[in-house]
């Protein structure tokens, strides 16, 4: 076999025959961020501070300071993010070998479920089901969750009630059946978190961060556009900004559809 | 009888926004003493420590006694008022566009007699209460006023001229998530302000008391973010013209000293939110607030910080705290000055710990978040520059005065 012509791929994003969809959300100050209780740590939202704008500051360049957390708008989850991560090889962002950062998308869709129950929970029947329309899903794949979550905004998108937030999310189970079953890429959803809203009431809390960063897999939450993508047959680019030790970071993600033009 | 303040019509677009001017505001090194007690709303002048003799104006030496131990002093203010007269021309360009002018001579019963300007509903022969007022230029004038309260007193022209009356001025309450926000929403509604913004940071987070906030006469919510500068120009882009007086009511009160705080993820918060946030809203509204500080009836008036009373001296217990309330301290002065231009006036409100979640574990007493809104408004419609609220900040005010390094290692024990 002859070496993969990537002339032909560029030719077929140029023409439109591969689409390319942005997964990303718009990286901005009100765009909400995790929200832990207030006495503990928190994640710094995105904040921008201009240096100069054609002005005294610099008369011929706009550039800006920028600052926020690795966990800001859409972002990428290294396993060291979790403490059942630690202490793998290659856990960080900037350790992660390159080739991971492209990898085969199956898109769940739980849109209608998610839609009557906030905090309803993906289940391995779900999957089972979905791999009878639509074949077993390939090892390191992405398994992005399509809850149409990314289409609420504000209050309604965070929906945080008295008992927290309140979106849906994987159910420790069908975590694990990802992980072990089918060799899981990593998990991407739409809402804040790979795991449900409620998930720290779940046993082992936060199931997704648990399970799939102490396997070394990998998170992308705050996504966008899902809903344009087909069940199978989209690639993912997403790579993280190469940090230091990095836990995670705000990246652009790119989802790879071919499109057959009948 | 004073009349009633009116409601300023809608300003006419086609008429010039007069620039705000400053009375004559030169003063001896020794008559800012006046100013200080002003700036507190005492009414203090010099008493000779040899002879007791009570001194005006202010002097370095004794007229009886030349002695120089001349130091400021609480005296009783009541006098009676012995001529007066009404200005009604002036080169002085401030008060040429305010005239008629009255003033008139007080003879204290304390002694000496004093030029002051007068109340509308005084009279020559009748007994007053003097009053030492910052004036727009930031000195101190004194005020004679009527010896009992009349009705709508504080409308009278030339007292208004002095004092930062909420009513029928615009407000903006900068953190309406506190309980201090929203305390301070209900009191400037109550003092007749004509209309609340509030600000409203992460509008998708719900918050305490919030249905109560949005129920306030005449509370308007926008969205401002005082630790996003983008934020903050918005907001100021959008309200700044019509905010008379803005409240600066961003809390971020954690315990710790240096040592104990793991990091500074914390410290950045606490200055984002404080020291930032402070600076952010100094540069995105003070340019039109000290634009508009003659602006008619509701001319920008004031901009109100709220500040730790350990402010002034380091309360370990809430050590870093401390050091960013001394450095919002700091900028406030400088602001002070910043916006004197333009007459407007910095209000420092100090306080100790609040009856809020944040100081739980500290006994009491405690300032309630009402009683330090009231006494937010209070200053303003007296016109002050610095107010102690409630008994811890008024203690360390004292304490401060005779020993701040006695305070120090007592506060660190």
């Amino acid at each position: 076999m002859g070496a993969p012509d990537l002339l032909a791929f560029a030719g077929a994003v140029a023409a439109g025959d591969i689409e390319v969809v942005d997964l990303t959300h718009t990286l901005s100050p009100d765009f909400p961020t995790i929200v832990m209780p207030p006495e503990l740590g928190q994640c710094a939202p995105f904040r921008m501070e201009e240096v100069s704008r054609y002005d005294e500051r610099g008369s011929a360049w706009y550039w800006n300071n920028i600052s926020m957390g690795e966990h800001t708008g859409t972002h990428f989850d290294a396993p060291v993010h979790w403490i059942s991560g630690k202490d793998l090889a290659n856990n960080s962002v900037d350790t992660i070998p390159a080739a991971n950062f492209i990898a085969p998308a199956a898109v769940i869709d739980i849109s209608r479920q998610s839609a009557a129950n906030a905090d309803y929970e993906l289940t391995v029947a779900d999957v089972t089901a979905w791999e009878k329309q639509h074949g077993r899903i390939p090892p390191r794949s992405w398994v992005l969750l399509r809850t149409d979550w990314s289409k609420k905004i504000g209050r309604d998108y965070v929906n945080m009630r008295e008992d927290g937030q309140h979106t849906p999310g994987p159910c420790p189970e069908v975590v694990r059946f990802l992980v072990e079953e089918r060799d899981l890429h990593g998990l991407g959803t739409e809402t804040i978190g790979t795991d449900a809203g409620q998930a720290f009431h779940f046993n082992p809390p936060y199931p997704a961060h648990y399970y799939m960063h102490g396997k070394g897999r990998y998170g992308l939450q705050c996504l966008a556009n899902l809903d344009l993508l087909p069940p199978t047959g989209a690639v993912i680019v997403a790579a993280p900004l190469k940090i230091r030790r990095g836990s995670g970071s705000p990246l652009r993600v790119l989802a790879l559809v071919p499109r057959s033009h009948a | 009888m004073t009349r009633p303040l009116q409601r300023p019509k809608r300003k006419d677009p086609l008429k010039k926004t007069r620039v705000p001017l400053l009375p004559q505001g030169v003063r001896s090194r020794t008559a800012l003493g006046l100013t200080a007690a002003a700036a507190e709303g005492r009414f203090r002048l010099q008493v000779c420590a040899d002879c007791a003799a009570v001194i005006y104006p202010p002097r370095d030496a004794c007229p009886r006694c030349l002695s120089a131990r001349l130091p400021f002093r609480d005296v009783d203010n009541r006098g009676t008022l012995l001529a007066e007269t009404t200005i009604r021309t002036s080169t002085d360009v401030y008060f040429r566009e305010r005239m008629p002018w009255r003033i008139g001579t007080v003879q204290l019963d304390a002694g000496p007699s004093i030029v002051a300007h007068l109340h509308g509903d005084l009279r020559e022969g009748e007994r007053t209460r003097l009053q030492l007022k910052i004036d727009k230029s930031g000195q101190a004038i004194a005020m004679a006023l009527p010896a009992e309260d009349t009705p709508n007193m504080a409308d009278d022209p030339q007292w208004r001229e002095l004092t930062c009356d909420p009513k029928f001025r615009r407000v903006l309450i900068t953190d309406g998530r506190t309980a201090v926000g929203q305390a301070l929403a209900e009191a400037v509604s109550e003092a007749g302000a004509s209309v609340i913004f509030v600000g409203v940071a992460d509008p998708w987070k719900p918050f305490p008391g919030e249905g109560r906030l949005r129920k306030i006469e005449r509370v308007e919510i926008v969205a401002l973010d005082l630790t996003d500068t983008i934020s903050v120009n918005e907001c100021a882009g959008e309200f700044a013209p019509r905010v008379d007086i803005l409240i600066n009511t961003a809390e971020y009160v954690r315990t710790g000293g240096l040592i104990d705080r793991k990091g500074l993820t914390v410290a950045r918060e606490e200055l984002e939110m404080r020291y930032f946030g402070l600076t952010r809203l100094a540069q995105a509204f003070g340019p039109v607030l000290r634009a508009r500080g003659a602006d008619g009836v509701n001319s920008a008036a004031a901009f109100v910080n709220l500040l730790s009373v350990y402010a002034l001296v380091n309360w370990p217990a809430y050590g870093a705290f401390s050091a960013t309330e001394a450095a919002c301290l700091s900028a406030a002065q400088s602001l002070r000055a910043e916006l004197r231009q333009g007459g407007v006036k910095v209000l420092n409100a100090f306080f100790g710990p609040l009856e809020t979640e944040w100081y739980q574990a500290v006994p009491p007493p405690k300032v309630a978040p009402s009683a330090l809104a009231r006494a937010v408004v209070r200053a303003l419609q007296q016109g002050l520059e610095d107010v102690f609220v409630g008994d811890i900040a008024e203690d360390i005010r004292a304490r401060l005065a005779v020993d701040p390094k006695a305070l120090e290692r007592e506060l660190g024990s």
